[in-house]
């Protein structure tokens, strides 16, 4: 009947320690199957794929697969996908995405690679920015105006900060005086004394007469308002008087402490799609207008 | 001493003599004999025709039972399990592990015995092979018969049958994912998805190699069950024992000293029944999956030679020693299972009546954890994730429960649409006077109530940071 294991009559390997033999009885058969099928299967992987390393490079494998091809045909799989949507993000207004909950949605959540690979690295994750640096995106204080369109356009083609460098131009102690006076303004305590020599000192001209800023003016210096409680390069009292006597985007040869005050255009880089999806998520920072 | 030793081993070698484990170099033709634990076999077994025909049912318009991958939704009936009810399934896996050890510890493997697929689908394909091919002698002879005529046409019956099951039990595994008839039409018109294919392939593959061949080779070297069965049962378990006191010395029924012998006339029945090949005598092996067919076979023999049935029965170790058996109550094990058994099914019966219609999460916003306002005021972001699991849309209002002087930031923040079935964060700001907040972290009570039904109402506590 069964083929039994004989121990005692069993080919034996020879092998003996006291008492006990190794003995060389067959496996199961079909372990021995998958033994062989595993390695016919490696067999045919090494010659299908990629798998021996050489020096510089591994064998090509007859299927001529690569990970970055795979990669590649995933991209062309997901932009298709992802093309009817971003043709509605095209054809939609600022208003209209804002307002519809699952075009908002898949414009944030597309948004959110380019805002890391972009943003990021300046603003934060969550465009917080860095105090002093880098200004807060989610703040309701903007430079250049909060609406959507602005947002779109200070994407797409940047900003750059100017201030000039007052030191000389201004009495130093008129400059400690000034200092006082927006450190006091923005807690509501301006005085109009202050407000007398910020107007004769010429900062109105961009800073506005009644220094609150230049969302309001036309020069597109992004003139900051001095009024509120959050400050572009800081709030101390030392942070104000290097902004006014160093001014911003100064050549920093000349004035080596000089603020810079620099967005890049990235109207070249990304599609007017993703820079659009990615003013929804500034928009949605919170500080929208 | 040493030579001691060297006896001991070579007792241990000769005991392994007579062992008799196959290792799939024989194919097992176990013979069908009636009797009752082959019936209560075929009972066990119809439990698994449920399994074809449950998929065909349908509830308000779809499948009734469906696991919905792609929407992560389970369906059964009227009954809809999320992923945020998944800690049941913990439980249910938990309900099923100390069932089969309970179960163990009583009655040792009745669930490999009749209520396992693997025995089951086994059973049906030796079925379809006894009635093709004849008895295990007939197949036996077949076996070693050259290729020809009868033959390869008896083979070639016998594999379309089998292949025919299988297809069956793949499809029917596919149809608890997907609507099953599309399925069965994707199918015929071979326009399937490859997932389904190739899930098909796999399911066919293993059902046709599993039941086909290897059998009772699954038992042995596959199923860990097997492995861990001896540290589950004890004395008090019952289980297919021979009766060794009444059987031996076994031999002839007749003939010179039969008076003196055993019960056991060693006909050798109880191994020819045996659908994992072993011998029962020889006590308790991982072989055994004690269905019971050895019983029968015995039983049908000693009702011939006029002894009483169960030498081989259903007993534990402690009965065949002549002691009674202890209550279940009285079995520390036992006791210690049925606890947690209630336990789980307390929690799954707790857990089911009380699925949420909505489940909500507040996530407050890390970076930043506060937004500094121009007015002085501070504004914190949350993102809500809220999943509405009834079949409509409803129409939410927000509210908090918190401190004077933090409110909702804008009116529009304060409905939401949550959309059936689906989950759409969005964000939700709150805003405070800087005098309001006395502390670092003030507790902030989101209240989410539906405008329709006022039943439907969800809290999820959260916190407003101020910062330094």
């Amino acid at each position: 009947m069964a083929k039994q294991n004989k121990p005692q009559q069993a080919p034996n390997t020879g092998h003996e320690w006291d008492g006990i033999r190794e003995l060389t009885n067959p496996p199961p058969r079909w372990w021995m199957i998958s033994l062989h099928a595993s390695w016919i299967f490696c067999v045919g992987y090494i010659i299908l794929y990629p798998s021996i390393p050489l020096l510089h490079e591994s064998t090509k494998g007859l299927l001529g697969w690569t990970q970055i091809k795979e990669f590649k045909e995933a991209v062309v799989e997901n932009n298709a996908i992802k093309a009817p949507y971003l043709k509605k993000v095209a054809a939609m207004d600022g208003q209209a995405l804002l307002a519809d909950a699952g075009m908002r949605n898949f414009a944030e959540s597309s948004a959110k690679a380019i805002f890391g690979d972009n943003c990021a690295g300046c603003h934060g994750a969550g465009g917080e920015g860095s105090p002093g640096l880098f200004p807060n995106l989610a703040d309701d204080d903007w430079l250049y105006g909060g609406d959507f369109d602005t947002i779109v356009e200070s994407i797409a083609d940047g900003r750059e900060g100017s201030m000039p460098a007052h030191k000389g131009m201004i009495d130093d102690a008129d400059i400690e005086q000034l200092a006082d006076f927006v450190l006091a303004s923005s807690q509501g305590k301006a005085t109009p004394k202050g407000l007398a020599l910020f107007n004769k000192s010429g900062c109105a001209d961009c800073h506005g007469e009644d220094a609150k800023g230049g969302v309001f003016n036309d020069l597109g210096t992004g003139a900051a308002d001095l009024t509120d409680g959050i400050w572009r390069f800081g709030g101390s009292r030392e942070d104000i008087l290097r902004t006014i006597n160093s001014g911003v985007n100064e050549d920093p040869e000349d004035i080596p402490n000089t603020r810079s005050a620099i967005m890049p255009a990235f109207g070249e880089k990304l599609s007017p799609e993703a820079i659009k999806m990615l003013a929804v998520k500034v928009y949605g920072f919170g500080g929208g207008k | 001493m040493a030579e001691n030793k060297h006896h001991e081993i070579e007792s241990l070698y000769n005991d392994s003599q007579h062992w008799h484990v196959n290792a799939g170099d024989e194919t097992i033709h176990a013979k069908r004999m009636a009797g009752r634990f082959r019936n209560y076999k075929w009972y066990a077994s119809t439990l698994y025709l449920l399994l074809f025909i449950l998929p065909y049912f349908r509830w308000e318009g779809s499948q009734a039972i469906l696991f919905d991958i792609p929407h992560r939704q389970f369906h059964f009936w009227a009954l809809t399990i999320w992923p945020q009810d998944i800690w049941m399934l913990a439980l249910v896996l938990i309900l099923l592990a100390i069932t089969l050890f309970a179960v163990t510890a009583i009655a040792g493997r009745i669930w490999c015995g009749y209520f396992c697929f693997q025995t089951i689908w086994v059973d049906w394909f030796t079925w379809i092979e006894d009635k093709i091919e004849g008895n295990p002698i007939q197949r036996r002879k077949l076996d070693s018969a050259p290729w020809a005529g009868k033959k390869i046409r008896l083979k070639l019956l016998k594999h379309s049958l089998w292949i025919l099951i299988s297809i069956l039990t793949g499809v029917t595994f596919v149809a608890y994912f997907t609507d099953v008839y599309g399925l069965w039409y994707s199918y015929l018109t071979m326009d399937a998805p490859l997932t389904a294919w190739v899930v098909l392939g796999t399911l066919f593959l293993f059902t046709y190699v599993f039941a086909g061949f290897m059998r009772e080779q699954v038992c042995f070297w596959l199923c860990p069950y097997a492995r861990i069965q001896s540290v589950m049962v004890d004395k008090d378990t019952e289980m297919p024992t021979y009766d060794i006191l009444r059987g031996e010395p076994r031999g002839k029924l007749r003939g010179k000293d039969s008076n003196e012998r055993g019960d056991c006339i060693d006909c050798r029945l109880c191994v020819g029944v045996c659908p994992t090949g072993v011998d029962i005598r020889e006590g308790m092996s991982e072989g055994c999956i004690t269905c019971g067919m050895c019983i029968d076979a015995c039983d049908s023999i000693m009702d011939k030679v006029d002894r009483p049935r169960g030498l081989i029965r259903y007993a534990s170790r402690k009965e065949m020693d002549g002691k009674p058996l202890p209550p279940l109550f009285k079995r520390p094990r036992v006791v210690t299972y049925a606890i947690i058994l209630l336990l789980s099914m307390l929690g799954i019966i707790y857990g089911l009546t009380h699925i949420p219609p909505v489940e909500l999460s507040v996530v407050h916003e890390r970076q930043p954890l506060f937004i500094q306002m121009r007015d002085g005021n501070i504004k914190n972001k949350y993102t809500i994730k809220a999943v509405n699991k009834t079949p409509t849309d409803l129409h939410m209002r927000i509210s908090i429960e918190t401190v004077q002087g933090i409110s909702i930031a804008t009116d529009k923040d304060k409905t939401a649409v949550l959309k059936s079935g689906k989950i759409i964060p969005f964000n939700v700001f709150l805003i405070a006077r800087p005098e309001a907040l006395k502390e670092k972290q003030t507790p902030v009570r989101f209240i989410l109530e539906s405008i329709e039904s006022p039943t439907i109402r969800i809290e999820y506590e959260s916190v407003f940071i101020r910062g330094r």
